[in-house]
């Protein structure tokens, strides 16, 4: 490794940590806004509120009926993550095993939701699923949903397959193991921490995605980023801490599944698809 | 593909099944089709849907009379500008700010609390930072307190409902996602490079711009796309952070107002594609310069 150890070099180094400083520590107040603002009484023109309290959260749990949202919330992930795992491991083993003409054609079929971003293709997506009558329902967002996420988990699980060896399967078919056996006892046991990353992953985005959600929920099939952005565009109607104790409960949500999913994959593969992992 | 499907059957030599086979086309290759048939239908097919609605004009007229209406109504067309002016700073001060921090990061053992650090923005998503920051950027909210009470403003700032309002969230949200892709590429390079360009009595500039530059261009051209397309795409922020009818009315909002207020799928179809149009001109424009700086070969040397 190489070290300057010049004085500008010295100095270029301080401020690039200056500027790392500098906008963690913004990025925490944000967040301590927030925080602090939903266990407020009142907070006007003070550095700290007069005093606190946790009855915004009852209240913002009751007049945005959360408990609803958090239902369909979890309904909606639940479907993403289950059916992007079956469309998108079983698409991923057939791109990591065959090469067949038109392939890298259908690569960039499964990379195109990824680039482009999910506003340009939502309203196209949702003007579709209004005509088809699918819009506002619960099946209407889940659908939007895995337009995004089962490239996602395409493009994640091929790298990740790639690097089990196909005699291990050779080996399974000589002792005499069906296309259902080879699938149970061989590659599920082998693709389980894969699959579990790329769909912790998917759970993640799609709790954040706000976009497609908004794009063709009703009111019934709203989920709680939805309801939240409502919640602040009518600001005004509801107390500002009403609304910061549901931002709280949302973040908490999030970073639950963070934590969790952070144990199994690396911070990076949230914005970067899964590079080759050396095989431990 | 269907070449083959349809080719006749040969009563001697390899069946039809082996010669797919041979090809690549078996049992396994057909796992695949069930994501592709869901890709085109739920994202090809509303694509090309959209394309021909948008010359279908929802009042009547002639086939380009939406596109018409677009580039002669300033409220409409101005959106295009006010997008411009909010995505390409945006994009370039996460560029220029990721570049030097990702340098720096690279010689770092622990980078993985800083990493999940800047993961918390994306993960929290554009609503929740858009909340936050209405707060926090407020006139009574701490980042202007501070500025007051060490005396380097007399009163405070207006930095929400205008144009930095949205700036500031697109930073917090877009910075840590460029800054992550960054990551990815400057430590894809083979360290032994810059050692040889310092052996040769290279500085610490002249490495960067010799040896790193060249070889992460292209790189920097894929980060500078996907980062721009992201902040061209605005909307939560715009709408809660911004000013939605004047300055930061970005054309993600004319898109929406076109199909949930005025239920007008149309134009809200053609405002989406001529979005896409222009994400894609820069994307091109952006790919297209990174032939100037190519210099050689982009992977390490041989070990």
């Amino acid at each position: 490794m190489i070290r300057d150890t010049t004085i500008g070099s010295k100095l270029w180094a301080a401020a690039i940590w200056a500027t790392v400083g500098f906008f963690v520590l913004n990025l925490f107040a944000m967040i301590a806004t927030v925080v602090t603002s939903s266990f407020a009484t009142r907070w006007l023109g003070t550095w700290l509120p007069a005093g606190w309290t946790t009855r915004w959260y009852s209240s913002a749990w009751s007049e945005f009926q959360l408990w609803d949202v958090l239902v369909v919330t979890f309904q909606v992930i639940g479907a993403v993550v289950f059916i992007s795992g079956a469309l998108g491991v079983t698409a991923a083993y057939a791109l990591a095993r065959r090469d067949f003409p038109g392939k890298r054609l259908l690569v960039l079929l499964f990379l195109l939701p990824l680039l482009i971003p999910s506003m340009t293709f939502g309203i196209p997506l949702a003007t579709v699923l209004y005509q088809t009558g699918l819009a506002g329902t619960f099946w209407g967002v889940v659908a939007a949903n895995l337009v995004p996420t089962v490239p996602f988990v395409i493009l994640v699980m091929i790298p990740f397959i790639e690097q089990i060896d196909p005699k291990i399967e050779a080996a399974a078919r000589v002792f005499g193991a069906n296309t259902f056996k080879l699938f149970v006892y061989v590659l599920l046991p082998l693709l389980l921490p894969g699959i579990l990353a790329a769909l912790l992953l998917v759970l993640v985005r799609t709790i954040a995605m706000f976009e497609l959600t908004f794009l063709v929920a009703g009111p019934t099939s709203q989920t709680l980023v939805v309801a939240l952005y409502y919640s602040v565009f009518a600001a005004g109607v509801r107390a500002v801490q009403s609304i910061d104790a549901m931002a709280v409960i949302y973040m908490v949500t999030t970073l639950v599944w963070l934590i969790i999913a952070l144990r199994f994959v690396n911070p990076t593969q949230i914005v970067t698809r899964a590079k080759q992992q050396p095989a431990h | 593909m269907d070449a083959v499907a349809h080719a006749p059957a040969v009563e001697h030599g390899p069946s039809l099944r082996q010669r797919l086979a041979a090809r690549g086309f078996d049992a396994v290759t057909l796992l695949v089709v069930p994501a592709a048939i869901f890709t085109l239908l739920l994202f090809v097919y509303p694509f090309a849907f959209g394309f021909v609605l948008s010359f279908e004009p929802k009042g009547g007229g002639d086939w380009l009379a939406n596109y018409r209406r677009f580039f002669s109504d300033p409220f409409l067309y101005e959106t295009i500008a006010n997008t411009l002016r909010l995505a390409i700073p945006v994009t370039l001060v996460n560029l220029l700010l990721a570049v030097p921090i990702a340098f720096r990061v690279r010689l770092m053992r622990r980078q993985r609390l800083l990493t999940t650090i800047l993961v918390l923005p994306i993960t929290l998503g554009t609503v929740l930072v858009a909340e936050g920051l209405l707060n926090y950027l407020g006139p009574q909210g701490w980042f202007n307190r501070t500025l007051l009470t060490f005396g380097l403003i007399s009163q405070p700032l207006k930095l929400v409902h205008n144009y930095w309002g949205v700036f500031a969230s697109l930073v917090i949200t877009g910075f840590p996602f460029t800054f992550l892709l960054t990551l990815s590429y400057v430590t894809g390079i083979d360290p032994a490079l810059e050692q040889a360009a310092a052996t040769l009595g290279a500085s610490a500039w002249q490495r960067f711009r010799h040896v790193y530059l060249p070889l992460l261009m292209p790189g920097f051209a894929i980060t500078f796309c996907l980062s721009f397309v992201q902040a061209f795409s605005v909307f939560p922020s715009a709408v809660l952070l911004g000013e939605p009818a004047g300055v930061t009315r970005v054309i993600s909002i004319a898109a929406a107002t076109a199909a949930f207020e005025e239920y007008d799928y149309s134009m809200a179809s053609a405002i989406a594609m001529i979005m896409g149009f222009v994400q894609l001109a820069i994307v091109v424009v952006v790919l297209a310069s990174r032939g100037l700086f190519y210099r050689g070969p982009a992977s390490g040397a041989k070990g």
